[in-house]
């Protein structure tokens, strides 16, 4: 699949009017739209912007005042909701988390910004790929609280020492920056991915939890933690920080020494 | 158009319904339709906490909480609704501990909790800690939680499912629920649900303002589809404007901000909430917090080249407190505004925020068709529901509470009403025929209006005229402009004219609905010559209890987007507190 034209599109009318302080960038999109296209293609778009938009600011100013069909997810807009992953200049990023500022070419250099829907999985229109095969990942680890026996009446005590320990990976928004940044998914789309072992490091280590070793059994498959080549992309890729080659790591080490 | 046939139908999956998901999916046979994947709903920004007297860190009743709630909602609470969300506060917090939510924790392991806007021990002596929270992530915390354990329930969802109609079959009791209409984003296919109950939960419609904390998804589907029905919804004119947004940006700063201590300062660096609040000052709840900025600035002392917004300190705090229990919004003020709270003060205005109104229901869920009959098999909650325990204003908090509370209330109610019936009460005639018209309507050629230009413009006019203070000439500019782009909108041009995902209609329909719903927003506030809670009216600067001590009802009148709206008035329900002057 190659890009087999670069067209600059047209417009849907009168535009709005320019802000002071805007600058001209030229966003070229990737776009596929299988009721009417063969192969993806490129698109460019010269629009007028802030340095203190965010992408997604641009997407919306192309979808709404230039190309109506340009194609793509977002809803909350600041990086909490997990839609708008992309990538953004070749790296996965929210659209709602960068800033056109921290991209513009320094002197008169006019700014180009490339975007590309996520790698690995299938892309259904224009930005906008298929998440089922990601969150059916997701689903198989058991994302979920497993407990035997009585519940307590009032909440289980844990210690903020123990509530600390599997604190970075709650915060997860599963938004597919991390699992379609990782090479080895873009080859095999049968791993599980870095946010499935993300989410089960999440319960693996909540001391409430006693299904770690359901898990680790999962995992210890040959889709598991061991195809991974820690190689970073996926924590370099996570919008939350979460450090996720170490909660893999760490993931890895409970299978070895069978402790958690 | 395909067809399927459930027991319950529940359309949303935020926190309500979720919770009711989870409730009903262990009862009987529920299918859940979002236009969303579920955990990007709006439930995950909610940041600070959700109240619940655990008195887990000095003593607290959960009689306190009902008061506070009144109060809060200056008196227009239905005082019923809010004792049953304060008494079940506690089982909602340790459900959702048991199911796993990651809670910060005491020093002993148990919950901890934290101040909160408007929450005070012994009837307004002090500010209590009654806030249950995770970091600033509790919302988050809860749809990950909610969705996890709809895992592990096995619930079924239709994802990117947009349900645009509900199906009403007139009997000789009236009109009965018995299904809903969808629009599969993907295929761009009609999706008929035949259901013994059907369940709202769409959220509010904060994309009437410009200045908001809501998703560009929050556009008042629920709402307006009721609305459309001819069925009522209540208080509308009742929005809240969360004092801490992001200047300029809307994006929401917890109030948990303050809760650990943060101050607003105007441009002098005074503490000016001392002046409106002494007795709790920034921790007064949120109608107060955010009129007392609005005059701060109107009076000439706000911040910045251009004295328009006022200052949230959170320096004295320090780096740890900030890093620990409030690193999402350091983190949002970093990336968004380039200021670090570490080391100076953060840019602020209100920001539109939460519906108070809504569909109104009563305590078991069920949706109202006016103000003593409900319709069977319609059930809503959250957001969307006004039941009412939010009154004239909201304390911060109760959302998640109200979500948890009487979302699991609603799916209980939809699913046992589904099993005590044996079969399913017949669809109207051709059930799609209303959504499939309004689709070919939407992708015709009929005008050159763009659905961008007119909604920048409402979003314009309601910002200035509708917004923190209202008068008769700003509402009455409001409504005129709205009804124009009203008839606009008869005119838009949807540009993607394809089957295959295509979001340029579905931003055109949505359109719709805000238009209808800003419309009744401006309307009640007109009608509401007085100022309670969240509806500030400079004309009318006082509460007049004995005019408006009463819920507004709105129904709408024929068919047509530019129908009359219908106005009447719903009692308010009084159990023990008497209304009293609202001072802080």
């Amino acid at each position: 699949m190659t890009a087999t034209a670069e067209t600059t599109a047209g417009s849907r009318g009168s535009q709005p009017p320019v802000p002071d302080g805007a600058v001209t960038v030229t966003v070229k999109i990737r776009r596929f739209n299988p009721e009417i296209d063969d192969e993806p293609r490129w698109d460019a778009f010269d629009i007028p912007a802030l340095p203190s938009d965010r992408v997604l600011n641009l997407l919306h100013h192309i979808k709404w005042y230039v190309d109506g069909t340009l194609t793509f997810r977002r809803s909350c807009a600041h990086g909490i909701c997990g839609s708008d992953a992309m990538r953004i200049n070749g790296v996965n990023r929210l659209a709602c988390k960068v800033l056109l500022k921290d991209l513009l070419e320094k002197g008169d250099k006019r700014t180009t910004i490339t975007i590309e829907p996520i790698k690995g999985l299938p892309v259904h229109k224009d930005l906008l790929v298929d998440m089922e095969p990601f969150f059916e990942a997701f689903r198989a680890v058991k994302p979920y609280l497993v407990t035997y026996g009585n519940e307590p009446t009032r909440e289980r005590i844990q210690s903020a020492a123990d509530r600390e320990r599997f604190d970075d990976t709650t915060k997860c928004i599963l938004c597919a920056c991390c699992t379609t940044s990782c090479p080895v998914y873009w080859t095999e789309g049968s791993y599980f991915g870095p946010a499935a072992i993300v989410n089960a490091h999440r319960f693996i280590f909540d001391s409430r939890d006693e299904g770690a070793e359901e898990r680790l059994d999962i995992l210890n498959d040959i889709d598991g933690v061991w195809r991974c080549r820690t190689t970073f992309n996926c924590t370099d890729a996570c919008p939350r920080g979460i450090q996720v080659t170490k909660a893999i790591q760490e993931v890895k080490r409970a299978l070895l020494f069978k402790r958690v | 158009m395909q067809f399927h046939k459930y027991d319950v139908v529940i359309i949303g999956a935020g926190g309500a319904g979720m919770r009711a998901a989870i409730e009903s999916g262990q009862r009987a046979r529920t299918a859940v339709l979002t236009k969303l994947y579920p955990t990007r709903s709006h439930t995950g920004a909610a940041q600070g906490g959700m109240c619940a007297a655990l008195a887990n860190v000095e003593e607290d009743n959960w009689e306190w909480h009902t008061f506070d709630t009144i109060k809060g909602g200056d008196y227009l609470v239905d005082q019923d609704a809010a004792e049953i969300m304060a008494k079940e506060a506690i089982d909602a917090v340790l459900d959702l501990e048991k199911m796993g939510l990651p809670f910060n924790r005491t020093p002993e392991g148990k919950i901890d909790q934290r101040r909160f806007g408007g929450h005070t021990r012994n009837h307004g002596e002090a500010a209590v800690r009654r806030a249950c929270y995770a970091a600033d992530r509790t919302g988050h915390m809860i749809l990950q939680t909610l969705y996890q354990n709809c895992v592990k329930h096995g619930i079924e969802f239709f994802n990117e499912f947009y349900v645009l109609d509900i199906c009403l079959t007139e009997t000789e009791n009236g009109p009965v629920c018995t299904g809903a209409v969808a629009y599969e984003l993907a295929t761009g296919e009609i999706h008929v649900f035949q259901a013994k109950s059907v369940v709202f939960a769409t959220g509010g419609f904060g994309k009437v303002f410009k200045t908001t904390s809501n998703a560009h998804t929050l556009t008042g589907d629920g709402m307006g589809i009721v609305f459309r029905k001819g069925l009522p919804l209540e208080d509308m004119e009742f929005y809240q404007f969360h004092p801490t947004g992001l200047a300029g940006l809307g994006i929401l700063l917890t109030e948990g901000a303050r809760g650990e201590g943060a101050i607003l300062r105007n441009a002098s660096g005074e503490r000016f909430m001392e002046r409106y609040a002494p007795t709790i000052k920034d921790l007064a709840p949120r109608d107060i917090v955010a009129r007392s900025m609005a005059l701060e600035v109107l009076e000439g002392r706000g911040a910045g080249p251009n004295k328009d917004y006022v200052l949230l300190d959170c320096t004295h705090l320090g780096a740890e407190v900030l890093e620990t229990k409030l690193p999402d919004i350091t983190e949002f003020a970093r990336t968004y505004l380039a200021v670090d709270p570490v080391v100076e003060p953060v840019p602020v205005y209100p920001t539109a925020h939460y519906a108070m109104g809504g569909i109104p229901t009563n305590i078991h869920g069920e949706v109202l068709r006016d103000n003593d009959n409900v319709v069977p098999g319609l059930y809503a909650a959250g957001e969307c529901a006004c039941v009412s325990v939010h009154g004239a204003n909201r304390l911060g908090t109760n959302s998640l509470l109200d979500i948890n509370v009487f979302g699991r209330r609603a799916g209980i109610a939809a699913a046992e009403y589904a099993l005590s019936r044996e079969t399913h009460v017949e669809l109207p005639e051709n059930p799609a025929a209303a959504v499939e018209a309004q689709v070919a309507l939407a992708l015709s050629e009929h005008g050159q209006e763009r659905v961008a230009d007119i909604r920048t413009e409402l979003q314009a006019t309601m910002d200035a005229n509708a917004s923190v203070y209202r008068t008769e000439d700003t509402l009455k500019t409001a409504l005129h402009d709205v009804q124009a782009l009203k008839e606009r909108y008869a005119h838009i041009s949807v540009q993607d004219k394809g089957k295959r995902f295509n979001t340029d209609l579905l931003e055109a329909v949505e359109l719709g609905f805000l238009l209808e719903l800003a419309e009744v927003l401006v309307h009640g506030a007109l009608a509401r010559k007085e100022s309670r809670g969240g509806h500030a009216r400079e004309d009318y600067p006082n509460r007049d209890d004995t005019n408006f001590m009463r819920h507004s009802m709105f129904y709408k009148q024929g068919d047509g987007l530019s129908a009359d709206i219908r106005m009447d008035y719903k009692p308010v329900t009084f159990t023990r507190y008497k209304p009293m002057e609202r001072k802080y």
